[in-house]
């Protein structure tokens, strides 16, 4: 079954598209991938920043990125003759957290935060935030996002939930006082109560309890405001002016991570645009099968193999060699299109780009840009 | 049981890292098989709640609970190889089994976990679901037979760990800790964890391709795990997967990289084939032999910078038709021959 084909360049022309994120699991050359959609769109035109995470060093300095400083900087070197411009931001994630509590507490409340040893351990899943800032500046008409490289490649969907869940858990209520929790929910909770403060106070102790309750207190406001915006760019993924782009390599793992979140997206109501199939292996000798290959590596060998008086080297080393490194390409290659087929057939309305492997990683805007190229020719 | 010397010999946690794609849980997977020979019990734990051990060997999606998966492998002389045991742990599993173990608690952890304590740990502070992630992998490899029989109960557990960017944070557990909590019972098990963390029974391997960022991580991840813990938690082996054999030796591939071999030697010898050269198939073929012959090349030159580590290293072969069972064993008797178990 042959998919259809991803039309990278109407995506990025269209002037609605105001976010692209790539989402996949790690090593899948999602940041790459970032990177050209970003750069191709900034050359055709528009106004484009890429927003990364700890993205590889070469591959940022190829950008002109070298200090992780979560402001957007801008990429020399890009093509601008269309009136396009690139820019590009590593994403710190602490940094990120404590301008936002900077921003949404008083100073006191602030420096107590900050303090606090819960804050310092902060979990990294607040990308969606500085996404949501960057899109209300308007200073870019296109922002291109990679996922941050977590645990499941789903946590930044995820985290406004779990936000929202811890928050308006029964934990948080009792850590806040019973005050807040209410009569009628304590005597529901008093049989348990005495059992489950025992418990905490086993796992964590006392010191750490007291510090939990401290912290949570203090961001109980301001947490507030916090997950009404996640919350807000929640919605904002949800708007038709946002592309998802799920990136996979062909191999089983990465493909049914992709399977995965297909089905999430579509689940939250995700505006999906396609999938990157990336680092796809081809034979520009293609018609010689990996069979017929081998079957002829071997006769060959065969052929040099009497012995031939004065005959030092085997005459078909070459052609061998040749052979039967072919047969071994057209194997794998055979081999990533059956699992590709397989993520097609399950999903046959998503359309598919195909990035054929490169010969060496990419690290610098020449090669970003024939990974962009080759984005927007697809089977035409 | 064996005399036969290995380059891990002592070590009893064995911690696999590597980059995304490199393929960690095949080697992890593959060391286990490898360490258990006759007699020796191995233990292979994943972390991420991928299912990945699963669906190596075949079998239903694993629990929390430690079960049988595969036979280790064989040796020529002393016959089938030990059991290996696999489990899944998750942070939520792990707290419930530290309650119960520790203070008899499991109801009330059960409790704990409706409340949120979970979400809790891994939103608010993830440094306490890794201690108790890692603990699990500690006490399985601390673990004894009885109180009359001292020995192991494991002779070695094999962890499929979070990847090389995280790894140094995920281990370090008492620093993680010791900021969240000073006194207590979750920071004395902290420290108990990092003890065997921090001894020479834990080796921390790295997986990595021969591919340019994947190498960069690899050095990196070791010279985080150098800067912050001071050389305490040691860096294993440097496990090289999916390497690609060399089809061309010494003057013919560097001809090939640089293409100038010659088009119609290879055409003659397609024709002797019995495979006719149409529309330049020598010349396509040519082609793919300079990639080939480039490809080659890069390795090399990524092999070197690993070696600039110092690390012991292992390679192990690409499998053009993908991981089964069978190439398991065949990746565990590489890692065997080479001393890695």
């Amino acid at each position: 079954m042959n998919p259809v084909r991803l039309d990278m360049d109407r995506i990025i022309d269209d002037r609605r598209t105001r976010i692209i994120v790539c989402c996949g699991s790690g090593g899948v050359g999602k940041t790459t991938a970032a990177a050209a959609i970003g750069l191709r769109a900034a050359e055709r035109g528009r106004q484009a920043c890429v927003l990364t995470v700890d993205p590889a060093r070469r591959l940022a300095q190829s950008m002109g990125l070298t200090s992780l400083d979560n402001t957007p900087r801008r990429v020399d070197g890009v093509e601008t003759a269309n009136g396009g411009s690139l820019y590009a931001m590593m994403l710190d994630m602490k940094r990120t957290f404590d301008e936002i509590v900077e921003a949404h507490a008083d100073p006191d409340r602030a420096t107590q935060i900050l303090a606090n040893p819960f804050y310092q351990s902060l979990s990294s899943s607040f990308a969606m935030e500085k996404l949501g800032q960057l899109r209300h500046a308007d200073e870019w008409d296109l922002i291109v996002v990679d996922t941050p490289p977590s645990r499941s490649a789903l946590d930044f969907l995820d985290a406004p939930q779990r936000l929202g869940r811890f928050l308006d858990g029964r934990l948080i209520r009792l850590l806040t006082g019973p005050a807040k929790a209410g009569m009628s929910y304590m005597k529901v909770l008093n049989a348990g109560f005495a059992m489950m403060t025992s418990a905490l106070t086993k796992i964590l102790g006392t010191q750490v309890l007291k510090d939990a309750q401290t912290f949570v207190t203090a961001l109980d406001t301001m947490f507030g405001g916090f997950r009404e915006r996640a919350e807000g760019t929640y919605q904002l993924l949800q708007a038709p002016g946002t592309a998802f782009l799920v990136v996979a390599a062909p191999e089983p793992d990465a493909l049914r991570e992709a399977s995965y979140f297909v089905e999430r997206l579509d689940a939250e109501r995700m505006p999906l645009a396609g999938l990157i199939l990336n680092r796809v292996h081809t034979s520009p000798a293609g018609r010689l099968s990996a069979a017929r290959s081998m079957a002829a590596a071997e006769t060959l060998e065969m052929h040099d193999r009497p012995n031939e008086p004065g005959v030092a080297a085997p005459r078909y080393a070459i052609a061998t060699a040749a052979l039967r490194m072919h047969a071994d390409r057209m194997q794998l290659s055979k081999r990533e299109r059956r699992l590709a087929e397989h993520f097609t057939s399950a999903h046959p309305a998503i359309p598919v780009a195909e990035v054929v492997a490169q010969p060496e990683d990419v690290h610098d805007l020449a090669g970003l840009r024939v990974i962009g190229t080759i984005l927007s020719r697809q089977g035409s | 049981m064996t005399t036969r010397d290995t380059d891990w010999d002592g070590v009893r946690l064995h911690v696999v890292t590597g980059k995304g794609g490199t393929g960690k849980t095949t080697v992890a997977a593959a060391m286990a098989l490898a360490l258990a020979t006759a007699g020796h019990k191995v233990l292979l734990i994943e972390v991420e709640g991928r299912q990945g051990i699963a669906r190596l060997f075949d079998c239903p999606p694993l629990p929390y609970e430690e079960r049988k998966v595969a036979i280790g492998l064989g040796t020529q002389g002393t016959g089938q190889g030990g059991d290996v045991y696999a489990l899944a742990v998750d942070p939520e599993g792990a707290l419930l089994d530290y309650l119960e173990m520790f203070y008899n608690l499991r109801r009330a952890g059960k409790a704990l976990t409706r409340l949120g304590v979970v979400d809790f740990a891994t939103t608010i502070a993830p440094g306490l679901s890794d201690v108790l992630v890692t603990g699990k992998a500690t006490e399985a490899a601390r673990r004894r037979v009885n109180r009359r029989d001292d020995s192991h109960v494991y002779h070695a557990v094999v962890m499929d760990a979070p990847p090389t960017g995280r790894i140094s944070r995920f281990l370090d557990v008492s620093t993680e800790v010791s900021g969240l909590a000073k006194v207590g019972p979750i920071r004395t098990h902290a420290d108990t964890v990092a003890r065997v963390i921090r001894s020479p029974q834990t080796a921390v391997h790295f997986v990595t391709t021969l591919e340019e960022m994947p190498v960069q991580e690899t050095l990196d991840g070791i010279a985080e795990l150098r800067d912050r813990t001071g050389d305490a938690i040691r860096p294993g082996g440097i496990f090289i997967n999916m390497a690609r054999p060399a089809m061309l030796q010494g003057a013919d591939l560097a001809a090939a990289a640089s293409g100038s071999l010659d088009v119609t030697e290879l055409a003659v010898g397609l024709k002797a084939a019995g495979i006719s050269d149409n529309h330049g198939l020598a010349a396509d073929l040519m082609t793919e032999l300079r990639e080939h012959a480039q490809q080659i090349a890069l390795q090399d030159r990524e092999r070197e910078e690993l070696l600039t580590s110092g690390r012991p290293h292992y390679e192990l072969p690409m499998i053009p038709d993908g991981i089964d069972l069978a190439s398991l064993y065949q990746l565990a008797a590489a890692l065997r021959q080479q001393g890695a178990a």
